[in-house]
């Protein structure tokens, strides 16, 4: 019996906007997405990407989808339906010594969110994004054909599926190379940094000899401390440092209701940037970390999108050039912090090399991330005048936590945007694949 | 275990045959769209099921493909032990009186033919001593209730089946569990309304196996619905006329 496409309202991580559509579910996926605008995995995405575009299209849920067809123990090539999640990955192979080769801040992602995302991590700087572990992707495209891509295959096609937001055909299978890892334990170190420009210096010293690294900023402290922080660098412990047992099973915590608007106001988001950087007394702490608490710091709370409230919350994430004087970052922080912009986290990142992906996000440069709650009236001037300075220094955001920005905008961070809809183009003329971001910001016709 | 298992691609069979591939069990899968059951198969391989995971063509709509479907099933792990039934029918109760054929199809498979199933499987492993055999009921079985009428007429049947099953043959080696889940979040049940208790696929599949592994003859998941279908059971007629549930 063939699953039935019902009425919803979706919604993403950051809980704004919340779209109606319709969404079919089937352990079939194949099945599934004919006749779907879209697919859609766990919702990790923040702002629209994984949206229905009007009040009758329709998203294809790949989460039951979620079958491995084939693991080589010798090589660590793997390969699962669009719907298997870095969750399940982790749950069955982390302790026979593999894991992804590029983790995003969370593992509730499905592989197939994961390439169209183009997702990368603490390890860009030596291992780019994810798109480039890829080996072959499986496609249903928009015209119905079911094909086979890879860099020998349709590579053009397959470019721009990675990290082609989901436009570009829909992912029912991915092939990619796990790694081998010498334990399942992190050996990590975190320092205290006292400004910006200590920050982007620790982060580039630390990316000669770690592979994994990132920065917390505390995005209220202006002035001097402006970009003060902690810096985290880490790597797979080796067996003689590592403890003998698995990692065990992380306790995880739910946020039970939906916090009113106001819980997170300037002076709570002030008290938890100050906390968190007063807590870190030493300067340097090393030791033994359990993988989960490195990779995932906000998976130990489920929900924990409801502390925004009602509202919802937006992400913002751009990547700005580098400049010896770390200028662009600066004044991106400077007019964060100024235009009264509080953010609970902000995360910073040196990124190393352009990935394969026709739209993917990172770039050489300093890519820095925060969230903030969604004001009525606020939000999208703000995020206007955040776009302005990102494109005058040179700089692009990651479509996968946008909601606001203004398709002029984009167009004038990306000038790889016209060659991504050659291709669009050329494989869906029609522009039958579509989701709420590409109608915002791509110019799909409703 | 040997495990026969008729339903393994899609909801809770699909949970319940990984948490078995994952302790290292033999599995045979016994279902109708081949491509599927290819897939489903290489999965619980990887997932650490012992030996290849093969496979055999039964529809549960044709009662004819059950006995070469058995004894393929035989051929391959030599002598199964365990036969595990969670493949069934489903529709809501307005798309059934809508849609007599889809009604007789769901009455046919949920009860006829899953009846006709077990007996093929039951006649077998009493041959050889005993064993175990898990159906998948539902706790729709336990009242008529408005909401599942059809559906839940024929799940009746089914529980009285094999809790007589159970009498007649527990002595004999024949060990049955009859599972009765509630609302449990899979494919089956997407787009409708989560009613307060709703289970996920994988907590419920824990619970089973652990029913399997003491052979108890019946079983509710999530728990607190033994609770929920007691109250229902003794609620009187001119309640369940006014409610909805």
């Amino acid at each position: 019996m063939a699953s039935q496409p019902y009425r919803t309202r979706l919604t993403a991580w950051g809980r704004f906007p919340v779209l109606e559509g319709f969404e079919i579910m089937s352990e079939d996926l194949e099945q599934g997405v004919a006749g779907a605008n879209l697919c859609r995995g766990l919702g990790r995405s923040y702002g629209d990407a994984a949206l229905p575009a009007t009040v009758d299209d329709l998203v294809a849920n790949t989460t039951l989808a979620d079958r491995l067809l084939a693991f080589d123990p010798d090589s660590g090539v793997t390969r699962a339906e669009a719907g298997f999640s870095l969750f399940a990955l982790n749950r069955l192979l982390l302790r026979r010594g593999w894991f992804t080769p590029v983790s995003p801040g969370t593992q509730y992602v499905t592989l197939g969110g994961m390439v169209a995302s183009d997702v990368h991590g603490k390890n860009h700087h030596v291992d780019g994004c994810f798109g480039q572990h890829v080996r072959s992707l499986r496609l249903r495209l928009a015209d119905g054909r079911i094909i086979e891509c890879s860099e020998q295959r349709e590579p053009e096609l397959f470019r721009a599926t990675i990290g082609g937001m989901g436009l570009t055909g829909h992912i029912l299978e991915v092939e990619f190379s796990l790694r081998k890892i010498p334990t399942p334990w992190i050996w990590g170190e975190s320092e205290r940094i006292d400004n910006l420009d200590s920050m982007v210096a620790g982060l580039k010293e630390a990316a000669v000899g770690w592979p994994m690294t990132v920065g917390w900023v505390d995005c209220l402290a202006r002035g001097e401390d402006l970009g003060r922080g902690i810096l985290m660098k880490g790597r797979w412990a080796n067996a003689d440092e590592a403890p003998d047992a698995r990692p065990p099973l992380k306790r995880r915590f739910r946020v039970p209701v939906e916090l009113p608007n106001f819980a997170l106001c300037r002076p709570s988001m002030k008290a938890f940037n100050v906390l968190y950087y007063r807590k870190h007394f030493q300067r340097i702490r090393q030791g033994i970390e359990h993988p989960e608490s490195f990779f995932y710091p906000l998976d130990v709370a489920d929900d924990w999108n409801l502390i925004y409230g009602r509202r919802g919350f937006a992400q913002y994430q751009c990547v700005l050039p580098h400049a010896d004087d770390n200028g662009p970052a600066r004044r991106f922080l400077e007019l964060f912090v100024s235009s009264g912009g509080g953010a609970f986290l902000c995360v910073i990142k040196d990124c190393g090399s352009e990935g394969k992906g026709m739209l993917s996000f990172p770039r050489p440069g300093i890519s820095i991330a925060m969230d903030f709650p969604i004001h009525p009236t606020k939000t999208q001037p703000f995020v206007d005048r955040l776009n302005e300075l990102v494109i005058a220094e040179g700089g692009r955001i990651y479509l996968t936590k946008d909601a606001l920005s203004r398709p002029e905008h984009f167009a004038a961070m990306e000038p790889r945007l016209e060659a991504f809809n050659a291709v669009r183009r050329k494989w869906d003329p029609q522009a039958k694949l579509r989701s709420a971001l590409s109608v915002r910001l791509l110019g799909d016709a409703l | 275990m040997k495990v026969v298992f008729l339903g393994a691609t899609k909801g809770m069979g699909r949970s319940l045959s990984r948490l078995l591939a994952e302790r290292g069990e033999q599995l045979f899968l016994l279902e109708h769209v081949p491509e599927q059951l290819e897939r489903t198969a290489r999965d619980l391989e990887v997932r650490g099921a012992s030996g290849p995971v093969q496979t055999a063509d039964c529809d549960l709509l044709h009662p004819e493909t059950f006995a070469a479907a058995l004894d393929a099933a035989d051929a391959a792990l030599g002598d199964f032990d365990t036969v595990i039934v969670t493949a069934g029918l489903f529709g809501t109760q307005q798309q059934l009186e809508d849609d007599p054929d889809w009604a007789a199809r769901v009455v046919t498979a949920n009860y006829a033919n899953t009846v006709l199933f077990c007996e093929e499987a039951r006649r077998r492993l009493l041959t050889r001593g005993g064993g175990l055999l898990c159906v998948f009921s539902s706790v729709a079985g336990d009242r008529g209730r408005k909401t599942v009428i059809l559906y839940g007429s024929a799940k009746a049947g089914l529980s009285h089946y094999l809790e007589g099953l159970d009498h007649k043959f527990r002595a004999e080696g024949l060990k049955t569990v009859c599972v009765k889940p509630g609302f449990v979040k899979t494919g089956m049940t997407a787009g409708l309304k989560p009613p307060p208790f709703a289970g996920e696929p994988d907590d419920v599949a824990r619970r089973v196996l652990k029913a399997i592994d003491r052979g108890r003859p019946v079983v509710y998941a999530p728990p607190m619905w033994r609770l929920v279908m007691c109250v229902i059971r003794n609620l009187p007629r001119f309640v369940m006329r006014r409610i909805n549930f």
